[in-house]
C-alpha cells in the first residue's frame, strides 16, 4: 500500500507545478503512531510531506466544504463517496477537483492496537499486510486483516467511486460481507434492552462533538447543538440531552453516511457511534435500495418523493 | 421511527399521522387511538429528562 505514495508524490507534484491545482490536500505524518494528519499543500517542494499508509482514516472530503480554489484531493474508497455527495449537496464543483484516487485495503484500529499492549507504543510501521509494532523496545508483527477498523472490515467499497488519476490498479472488493450483524443484534433485543444498550454505549460521552467535526456531511455552519436561540437540545452531560445529540446527528446523516468510520475514529472516548448510523444506512438499503455516495446522476432518497417510497409507519 | 424504536423507544409509543385540516373525523379517530395506545404501554420512564435538582 505505501508503494502508492511515489504515485501520489509525483502526481501532487505535476499537478502544482502545471498549475492545474492551487492545494493538494492528503495526509502526513502525525506526531503520534497511527495518527497521520489532513495536510495542505500549495508549493511542488513541499510534496515530501506526503504519506500513505493505513492510519489515513480521517475523511479528507471534510476539507473541502465550499473551498472554491482549484484542490487535488487524495481519496480513498469511502473519502471519493463523501465527495460525491458533497457534489450532490452543492458543497463543491467537479470541476474545481481532480480526484486522485486511491485503492484502499483499509485502515488500522488505533485503539484496538493500543489496547493490545501494556506500555505505550513508540511506532508501528507496516510492509504489505503485516503491521510492525514497537513498544518498550519489543516489535511485534500483526496482521493488518486482524487488526483494521471495524467499519474497513465491513467495507464493500474500497476503490474510489469517482477519480481522475489513480495510484495503484484497481483492487477485489470484498464480498459475502455481512455488514449488519451489529445492527441485527441490537434490533433483537427487547425494548429496555436496547435503552439500557445504548445508555452504557453513550455514558462516557464528554459532548465534545470530534465525533461532528470529523463528518465530512457535518457542515451546517451553526450546528444545532451550538444553537441558543432557540435551545434545541440541553448542552449538559445529562444522558438525555447526549442522547438526544447522537441520534439525531444520526438522522442528520441518514441516507448519506458512507460508513468511513471518521467518526468513531475521532472519539477520544472510544464510542461506537456507528451503532446509529449503521442502522440507518441498513434502513436506507433496505427501503430504498440506496448506499451514500456512489453516484453523480441520482438524487439521494430523502430529498426526492417516489409513489412507491415505503410509508406504512404514516397512520 | 426506527431510529428511535432501534434505541429503546417502546414500539407504538410514537405514531405519525397525516391528516388534512378537513378531516376532523380522522383527527378525532387517531388522537383517541394514540391515546389509547400511549395508555396500554403505560408512563414514558425512558426518554424523560430528570427534573434538575437544586440543594
Ligand atoms: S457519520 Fe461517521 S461514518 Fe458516516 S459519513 Fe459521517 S464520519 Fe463517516
Ligand atoms: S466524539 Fe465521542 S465523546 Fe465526543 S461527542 Fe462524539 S461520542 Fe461524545
Amino acid at each position: 500500500m505505501s508503494l502508492y505514495i511515489d504515485k501520489i508524490k509525483e502526481t501532487a507534484e505535476r499537478l502544482l507545478k502545471d498549475g492545474s491545482v492551487d492545494m493538494v490536500i492528503g495526509f502526513r505524518k502525525g506526531s503520534v503512531p497511527m495518527m497521520n494528519e489532513p495536510c495542505f499543500i500549495q508549493k511542488p517542494q513541499e510534496v515530501h510531506q506526503l504519506v500513505w499508509d493505513s492510519n489515513c482514516g480521517i475523511n479528507l472530503a471534510n476539507y473541502l466544504t465550499d473551498r472554491k480554489e482549484k484542490i487535488a484531493v487524495v481519496a480513498k474508497g469511502c473519502d471519493s463517496r463523501n465527495i460525491v455527495n458533497h457534489i450532490v449537496e452543492n458543497k463543491i464543483k467537479r470541476e474545481k477537483l481532480v480526484i486522485i484516487g486511491v485503492p484502499c485495503t483499509g485502515m488500522i484500529d488505533k485503539r484496538k492496537i493500543a489496547g493490545m499492549f501494556d506500555k505505550p507504543i513508540d511506532a508501528v510501521t507496516e510492509d504489505g499486510d503485516i503491521i510492525l509494532v514497537t513498544s518498550a523496545g519489543k516489535e511485534t508483527r500483526l496482521n493488518k486483516t486482524d487488526v483494521l477498523q471495524e467499519n474497513c472490515a465491513l467495507c464493500i467499497h474500497r476503490n474510489p467511486v469517482i477519480y481522475d488519476e489513480l495510484v495503484g490498479d484497481l483492487i477485489e472488493e470484498q464480498t459475502g460481507i455481512d455488514r449488519y450483524a451489529e445492527v441485527r443484534r441490537v434490533e433483537a433485543m427487547s425494548p429496555q434492552e436496547k435503552w439500557q444498550y445504548f445508555e452504557d454505549l453513550l455514558s462516557p460521552c464528554i459532548r465534545c462533538y470530534a465525533c461532528r467535526n470529523a463528518c465530512p456531511l457535518c457542515y451546517c455552519p451553526t450546528c444545532f447543538v451550538d444553537e441558543s436561540r432557540p435551545q434545541w437540545v440541553g448542552k449538559s452531560q445529562d444522558p438525555i440531552d447526549t442522547r438526544t445529540f447522537h441520534f439525531l446527528r444520526a438522522y442528520h446523516c441518514a441516507g448519506r453516511c458512507t460508513d468511513c468510520g471518521a467518526c468513531e475514529r475521532a472519539c477520544p472516548v472510544g464510542i461506537k457511534v456507528r451503532q446509529f448510523t449503521s442502522k440507518l444506512n441498513r434502513d436506507c438499503l433496505e427501503m430504498f435500495g440506496w448506499e451514500a455516495g456512489l453516484t453523480l446522476d441520482q438524487r439521494p432518497p430523502l430529498d426526492t418523493y417516489k409513489p412507491n417510497d415505503p410509508n406504512d409507519f404514516i397512520k | 421511527m426506527n431510529l428511535m424504536e432501534h434505541m429503546g423507544i417502546e414500539p407504538g409509543r410514537l405514531q405519525f399521522s397525516w391528516i388534512s385540516s378537513a378531516e376532523s373525523t380522522k383527527f378525532v379517530e387517531t388522537v383517541k387511538s394514540v391515546t389509547q395506545a400511549v395508555k396500554a404501554i403505560g408512563p414514558n420512564t425512558t426518554y424523560k429528562k430528570n427534573p434538575v435538582k437544586v440543594a
